[in-house]
């Protein structure tokens, strides 16, 4: 019994980790453009960097037909879209200053973030 | 653009004769990789087909003088349809999936009930339940995939979702299952069930969940089809002195449009000839026609109704009136009002606790809980991750805003964001402009009182020739009032707008001088003996006016501006509401006390200078109240932007998208009490779904971990929780969709 617990403990320390400690160093680094795939409950990439004050467009190609895919908000530019089943829709952003801008799903299950420094 | 053999179609301009034709053909047909280049002259079109790039076919045809552009096929109109097809697709997969997962499940389900406990003791219990065990493999395969790959994609990049409770729920069922199959001396006696049943019926139920949720969602946006079905679809534009019929796409810039009666206005523009009344109720909720004659502006997706128009498109395209609503009103659907803030904090911590309370929920089991432990273990386990859905959360607010926002641009009233639509339910203290929003705005003469001068005609003339430098609408009605009679304006010099108090300019040697008393007592003019008079003016509603010539005054003239017919009702539906309404005017203390009286408003300041109204918003917001200010959203600018909510109100279409929280599209105040009753009853609507989702998922967890087991003997079964959870998203938007019999109260 006592095994199981310390088991159980130990698999509420992974979940604990792997979902909120553990910080992944997925980030794309990118001039001014990028291709995002938006499937099986994903962006990816999901973490992107660009450099500031230069336009960086984002292409979003949706590959999940599930309506939770459907609409994609960058809430701190005040920017929503409806991506196109397979096909790109296109977000062009302008003069970004350097920061963090999270995008999501209206249901927060894709998210992903931009970065700019 | 596309590197393989396409079609393009493009707008050609400037092609003016039959000639050009040819010429732009062999441009085209010069271009890289063009197979074939051919133009109609009668629409100015071309089509290209080959692998050339847009941009270089674009440049083809300016190197031989003319412009090109792509035609955006891209409408409004065809999106919607793409996605009501690809829609349609997905609902027939998920149906098929429903169908196959119950299939197996349903009968699963009645022998367990039937026969009891799904036990596995004999070799050929073992063999049977092997196989069902494979088929329901085949059932997670086939109508559960999605949740499955989506969950371990997700965990690959750190993070969790729906489909991972979905896949962790019904992957520790079958798994616990087959393990009982195969191992059966790995668990006590009493703990070998299989629980086949629950896996796929979980997956059945979810499915027509997501199905019938894709169906209610699809009600949602009714509203924006709805503003997108306005739109015409041709329109018949004269080129070369002939009507041609094209797609509303290719008409461009200054094309002259011909309208027939029950015909569509095509895109934006100005009447040219002709008169007609159009049917603008779809866009400004006002429901009498318009009457409109030369030099009217006309208003994509409004019906004309009785006369036939030539008119000048203005904007087409993505910048017609139409389009740009259409824009907005989806920007507002898909924004978030901060009371759906928290519930987007929870969600992004609630799939990794879920997992956890259901771990802590099975090792509270195997402690503590009777024989068989390890079966009531793997249950509650799996009934907790099953039963938790991070969906209704966050459903809840943007379902709610999506049909609350298209609900409101029915009444014509644009709501900017999310923001805006959950202050607007807030609003303690309206203040209204008077000029314009409670009136008319277009005020007329009525009395002109002679001082000095003895010729009112001439008092007139000089008074219109001064004011016709000035873009008050007190300054055109006097402008106006001349011109009716006929009467010649005088050219002017030295034109000076003293805002707040008047204007004075020069006229033939003589210095004109036309404002308010404190204007006259400012420039030294004696007004005595004829203030009594004004006041009296003032008290019939009237905005009287001191003229002055050289120093004298040589008049009063009295300007009114009649109460807009439903101003009073308005008024009172917000009264009712406990709102306080405010009158601000820039106009005479006895002429704002008339017009209050007369709309019922009790609180009014008069002869407040612009400046002075944003002081006033801020007096009320520092006493505590939540202010809305409705203007024109020109004058009132600086406290329309320091309002907790700025309305703007419309004449017509003519929107003023730009400067207010929100704009109502026609003139009426009445928009204004719509605005706030739908704003309300959408921040009721989110709150309801909040709370169900929060009772829904804070109760249910405790309850699926088996929290009443101890009390009552009751622990949850993972199908009871699957169903809970598949229809627990379905009710917020069911819900969501009540709003749609939201009917703004009759006026």
């Amino acid at each position: 019994m006592i095994i199981i617990n310390i088991l159980g403990v130990a698999l509420i320390a992974i979940i604990v980790w792997w979902f909120w400690l553990y910080k992944p160093n997925k980030t794309v680094v990118i001039n001014n453009e990028i291709l995002i795939e938006v499937k099986d409950g994903m962006y990816s990439p999901s973490s992107i960097q660009v450099s500031a004050s230069q336009p960086v467009t984002l292409k979003f190609v949706r590959k999940d037909q599930s309506p939770c895919a459907e609409t994609m908000l960058i809430p701190s530019l005040d920017i929503s879209e409806q991506l196109k089943l397979n096909e790109v829709t296109q977000i062009t952003l302008l003069d970004l200053s350097p920061g963090e801008y999270e995008f999501h799903c209206q249901m927060q299950m894709y998210r992903g973030v931009l970065k700019v420094i | 653009m596309t590197n393989n053999i396409s079609s393009q179609q493009l707008i050609i301009e400037g092609a003016g004769c039959a000639s050009c034709v040819g010429k732009i053909e062999r441009a085209l047909k010069g271009a890289l990789g063009v197979v074939s280049a051919e133009m109609n002259f009668a629409d100015r079109t071309a089509v290209v087909v080959g692998t050339a790039k847009t941009e270089e076919l674009i440049r083809a045809v300016e190197s031989v003088g003319y412009n090109a552009k792509p035609i955006d096929h891209s409408s409004a109109a065809e999106v919607i349809d793409e996605k009501e097809v690809a829609d349609r697709a997905y609902y027939k997969k998920l149906m098929r999936d429903t169908f196959i997962a119950l299939s197996l499940g349903v009968p699963l389900m009645i022998y367990s009930i039937v026969v009891g406990e799904m036990t596995v003791e004999t070799d050929l219990e073992r063999i049977s339940w092997f196989m069902v065990g494979v088929l329901t493999f085949g059932v997670m395969y086939f109508s559960g995939k999605h949740f499955y790959v989506g969950a371990w994609k997700s965990f690959k990049n750190h993070s969790a979702n729906m489909d991972t409770l979905i896949a962790l729920g019904t992957g520790t069922a079958w798994i616990y299952s087959m393990v009982v199959v195969f191992v059966p001396d790995a668990v006590p006696m009493m703990a070998r069930h299989v629980y086949f049943e629950a896996t796929a019926m979980i997956i059945g139920l979810i499915d027509l969940g997501l199905a019938l949720e894709l169906k209610a969602r699809g009600k949602t946006s009714e509203a924006i089809k709805r503003l997108i079905g306005l739109q015409a679809k041709t329109a018949t534009v004269i080129r070369d002195n002939k009507e041609v019929q094209i797609g509303i796409e290719k008409v461009l810039l200054n094309d002259v449009v011909k309208v027939k009666p029950g015909e569509k206005i095509s895109v934006d523009g100005v009447v040219l000839e002709g008169h007609t009344s159009i049917d603008e109720s779809m866009l400004t909720g006002e429901p009498m026609p318009v009457e409109k004659v030369e030099k009217d502006e006309v208003v994509a997706g409004t019906l004309n109704k009785s006369g036939m128009i030539f008119f000048k498109a203005t904007r087409v395209g993505k910048d017609t009136a139409l389009a740009q609503i259409i824009d907005m009103v989806k920007r507002a659907q898909n924004s978030k009002p901060p009371i759906g803030r928290l519930a987007d904090v929870i969600s992004g911590y609630f799939v990794p606790v879920v997992m956890i309370i259901s771990v802590l929920s099975a090792l509270a089991w195997l402690n503590l809980g009777p024989d068989p432990a390890i079966a009531f273990a793997i249950v509650s386990a799996t009934t907790v991750l099953i039963i938790a859905c991070p969906c209704a959360l966050g459903l809840a607010t943007p379902m709610s805003v999506m049909v609350g926002v298209g609900k409101a641009a029915e009444a014509g009233v644009l709501i900017r964001n999310g923001e805006a639509l959950q202050t607007a339910s807030k609003i303690t203290a309206m203040i209204l402009d008077k000029t314009g929003t409670i009136t008319d705005g277009a005020p007329k003469v009525t009395d002109i009182v002679l001082a000095n001068a003895t010729n009112d005609k001439e008092v007139l003339q000089l008074a219109a020739s001064l004011e016709s430098g000035s873009e008050h609408p007190l300054a055109q009605a006097i402008v106006e009032s001349a011109l009716e009679r006929g009467i010649e304006l005088l050219k002017i010099d030295s034109f000076n707008a003293i805002t707040g108090f008047g204007v004075e300019a020069n006229c033939d040697k003589s210095a004109l001088l036309f404002g308010n008393d404190k204007l006259m007592a400012v420039k030294d003019v004696d007004i005595t003996g004829y203030v009594e008079q004004a006041q009296t003016l003032a008290k019939e509603a009237k905005t009287p006016m001191y003229f002055a010539i050289d120093g004298q005054l040589a008049a009063i003239i009295a300007v009114a501006d009649p109460i807009k017919p439903d101003s009073i009702s308005a008024i009172k539906r917000l009264q009712a509401n406990d709102i306080r309404v405010i009158m601000l005017t820039g106009d005479y203390k006895e002429t704002a006390a008339a017009v209050a009286a007369k709309v019922g408003i009790t609180e009014f300041l008069a002869e407040v200078l612009p400046a002075d109204k944003a002081n006033k918003v801020q007096e009320l917001q520092d006493s505590g109240e939540t202010v809305g200010m409705t203007g024109d959203g020109i004058n009132d600018a600086p406290a329309l932007a320091l309002a907790d909510v700025g309305f703007a109100i419309g004449t017509g279409t003519d929107v003023a998208i730009e400067s207010a929280d929100i704009t109502l599209m026609r003139g009426s105040l009445h928009g204004l009490a719509d605005a706030i009753a739908v704003s309300k009853a959408t921040l009721r609507n989110i709150k309801q779904n909040l709370f169900g989702a929060f009772i829904y998922n804070v109760s249910g967890i405790p309850f699926a971990a088996g929290a009443l087991y101890p009390f009552f003997g009751i622990l949850l079964s993972p199908v009871i929780a699957g169903a809970a959870m598949a229809f627990s998203s379905l009710t917020v938007v069911s819900n969501a969709n009540r709003l749609r019999l939201f009917k703004a109260q009759e006026h």
